[in-house]
């Protein structure tokens, strides 16, 4: 995954709380590999039931203001997938779901958190036209159609995505500790392992 | 003198390898699980060339795919289940498959064969993990990246969540169970109320019960957006955990509880948020929207979405049109099409009894499906007559697996169609395309069935023990 550390775009509103990852993709859809694209996915019930949806008269945005929950439910990093192959690349709500937005830093999307306010403002601004978005990570702020924003993302994870670190590289730096705790923990701890 | 420490501080403090500058710990995962979800995961560590570091720490099940009725199996279905066959035989893992006596659902199985323990650190690749807490695990849900992580490196970095003890004093009522307490507080605190946090659920009414309501309440934290649920282990968790396949034995055993014994919150110990209820004022209890929040007990009505805040009508009028109600009516006068007793929340021996304690002698109006969480469930269920109980009542009584909480398997609920369901999602499209879901516990599902509208159980528990 390669870092980013400025968009800039078009961002679209979708005026729903609690978009679950069951409406982000469908479960049926989620046994394609990853490597047929999984933009097709995004949202793909609501858009067909819902003629005037947002994403239906835009087939490309880079940027999606939402209100709070975002990401709720169910795991699947696919609903990470969905977005970023749709072209996503950061989601602004007042929430999300804890585990979406560790998958969603995990590939490169960003969820930046604005207040409630904010969000309904640009809500009732942007309505159902997309607006002009730039996006900077380095210094935690944003200009959606017009407006100034200064968002809200654990800097742990601003490195991250910044620098498009993975995890599992990061971790082989601490090998030793690894083994070191692990030696300890299955010494003290013997019934910790599964009973033969 | 050391200083008061919650449980949750306890197990990170056991599990913590290291902790990096912004706060974020390195923790060591002693037991992974991986379902059919897992292929994206494994795909990533077989495109990096890397192997299982711990395949003994790891155990794979087939449950979202499983079939759960006899029949052809469509080729989709079957090749993910014959993906994650194929990963874990390549990377040594145990699988338990279609055919093993040991088979279920993963949050189901966990704990049965005594793999899921007090103290433990347990991943898996689904929300759900958090059922494990139920007996002081620290168990949360991870996505594919993280879960490629714990295969490559059997570690997982966590920033430790904020704490929430959730206490519910007095005495639960009857036909009232812990599906009931878990609806009852996200209704209060909302779908993203626990947002960030670990919860720890204490009080009488939470040490009084089972194992299995225990497993309930902590596997619907994360309806509540909690990241992880916890109950301090006691008696009862040793008690069903002595004797379980993968449970340690001997003086394993007995070192185990003497350790186990500590695993509790020390008293003085601040917690970031505190919630309290009566499980006196815990009702039966259904959902009426899209989210899991859109909880009422059965005696209520219909949300009218001009008498609430401004902030949720738009969701509530876009929920009783999804749902097709009207505001205002009695729930009571819900008409359902079907019923479903199963999955992870709600799928276990236990819930199967109530269930067939409401229906014994009678007849239901609706027809159902009832999948037991596990193979042994079946079993067990088979054999206490709890399935001639479902069959005589004209239920359908199938395999274990997630079946129809989730639609993988092909066990959908038809679009436009009304299913009273023992499961833990109500949101759009869950169960199948346009399927309207009211989530309540097995007992209640069983009086829907019977009525063929949504029901207080309680009347028809009258004179059953
Ligand atoms: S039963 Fe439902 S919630 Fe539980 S693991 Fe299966 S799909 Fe997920």
């Amino acid at each position: 995954m390669s870092g980013w550390t400025t968009i800039t775009g078009r961002a679209v509103a979708l005026p729903q709380a609690n978009i679950d990852t069951d409406q982000l993709i469908a479960a049926r859809f989620m046994s394609a590999p990853r490597s047929e694209g999984y933009g097709r996915f995004l949202l793909h019930d609501a858009q067909q039931d819902q003629a005037d949806h947002v994403l239906n008269r835009y087939k490309r945005a880079d940027v999606l203001v939402t209100r709070r929950n975002f990401g709720s439910g169910s795991s699947r990093e696919a609903a990470v997938y969905a977005l970023v192959d749709f072209g996503i690349k950061a989601v602004f709500a007042p929430s999300f779901g804890d585990i979406f937005a560790s998958n969603a830093v995990n590939n490169g999307l960003l969820p930046a958190r604005l207040t409630e306010d904010e969000v309904e403002t640009l809500i009732d601004q942007m309505g159902q036209k997309d607006a002009p978005a730039t996006v900077d990570l380095n210094t935690g702020t944003a200009v959606i159609g017009g407006q100034q924003l200064s968002f809200d993302l654990d800097p742990a994870w601003q490195q991250k995505l910044v620098n498009g670190w993975d995890d599992i590289d990061l971790t082989a730096q601490h090998s030793d500790q690894i083994t070191k705790f692990r030696t300890a923990r299955f010494a003290a701890h013997p019934w910790a392992l599964p009973a033969p | 003198m050391t200083t008061a420490q919650t449980l949750l501080a306890k197990l990170w403090a056991a599990h913590e390898i290291m902790q990096r500058e912004d706060g974020t710990s390195l923790l060591w995962v002693d037991r992974h699980f991986v379902h059919e979800g897992s292929h994206h995961a494994f795909a990533k560590l077989d495109s990096r060339g890397k192997k299982v570091a711990f395949p003994e720490l790891t155990f794979g099940v087939v449950d979202h795919y499983a079939p759960t009725r006899a029949g052809d199996v469509a080729p989709d279905i079957r090749r993910m289940i014959d993906t994650l066959g194929r990963n874990a035989k390549a990377h040594g893992v145990r699988l338990f498959d279609l055919r093993d006596p040991g088979q279920g659902i993963v949050h189901v199985i966990g704990p049965e064969q005594g793999l899921t323990l007090p103290g433990l650190l347990i991943n898996c690749g689904d929300s759900h993990t958090s059922t494990h807490g139920a007996f002081g695990a620290l168990a949360f849900g991870v996505g594919a990246t993280e879960v490629a992580h714990i295969l490559a490196t059997q570690t997982i970095w966590q920033k430790r969540p904020k704490t929430m003890r959730i206490t519910f004093d007095g005495v639960l009522g009857v036909g009232v169970s812990a599906k009931d307490m878990a609806l009852h507080w996200i209704a209060k605190l909302g779908a993203d109320g626990a947002r960030g946090h670990a919860i720890e659920y204490a009080g009488p009414a939470v040490e009084a019960l089972s194992m299995e309501g225990r497993l309930t309440l902590c596997n619907l934290s994360i309806e509540g957006g909690a990241r992880l649920g916890l109950v301090a282990p006691d008696q009862v968790t040793f008690e069903y955990l002595k004797g379980r396949n993968f449970a340690p034995k001997g003086p394993a055993w007995d070192q185990a509880v003497e350790y186990w014994t500590q695993l509790k919150t020390d008293a003085g110990a601040a917690f970031d948020q505190e919630v309290s209820f009566d499980a006196a004022d815990v009702s039966p209890t259904v959902t009426w929207g899209t989210s899991p929040e859109d909880a009422l007990p059965i005696t209520g009505h219909v949300p009218d979405p001009d008498q609430l805040g401004p902030a949720k009508q738009g969701q509530a009028r876009a929920a009783l049109d999804y749902m097709g109600l009207i505001a205002g009516m009695p729930l009571k006068d819900v008409a359902v099409d079907e019923v479903f007793i199963g999955s992870c929340t709600n799928g276990r021996i236990e819930d199967l009894r109530l269930a067939a304690k409401v229906l014994a002698g009678r007849k239901t109006k609706v027809p159902g499906l009832v999948s037991p969480g596990s193979a042994r469930v079946k079993k067990q269920a088979e054999a206490e007559g709890l399935a001639q109980i479902f069959t005589e009542a004209g239920l359908e009584w199938a395999d274990s697996g997630c079946s129809m909480c989730v639609g993988m398997n092909g066990d959908r609920v038809d679009a436009g169609k009304r299913c009273a369901s023992s499961t833990n999602r109500n949101f759009k499209g869950r169960q199948g395309r346009g399927a309207r879901t009211h989530l309540m516990s097995p007992a209640m599902v069983a009086a829907a069935a019977v009525s063929g509208h949504l029901a207080d159980v309680r009347p028809l528990l009258e004179g059953r023990s």
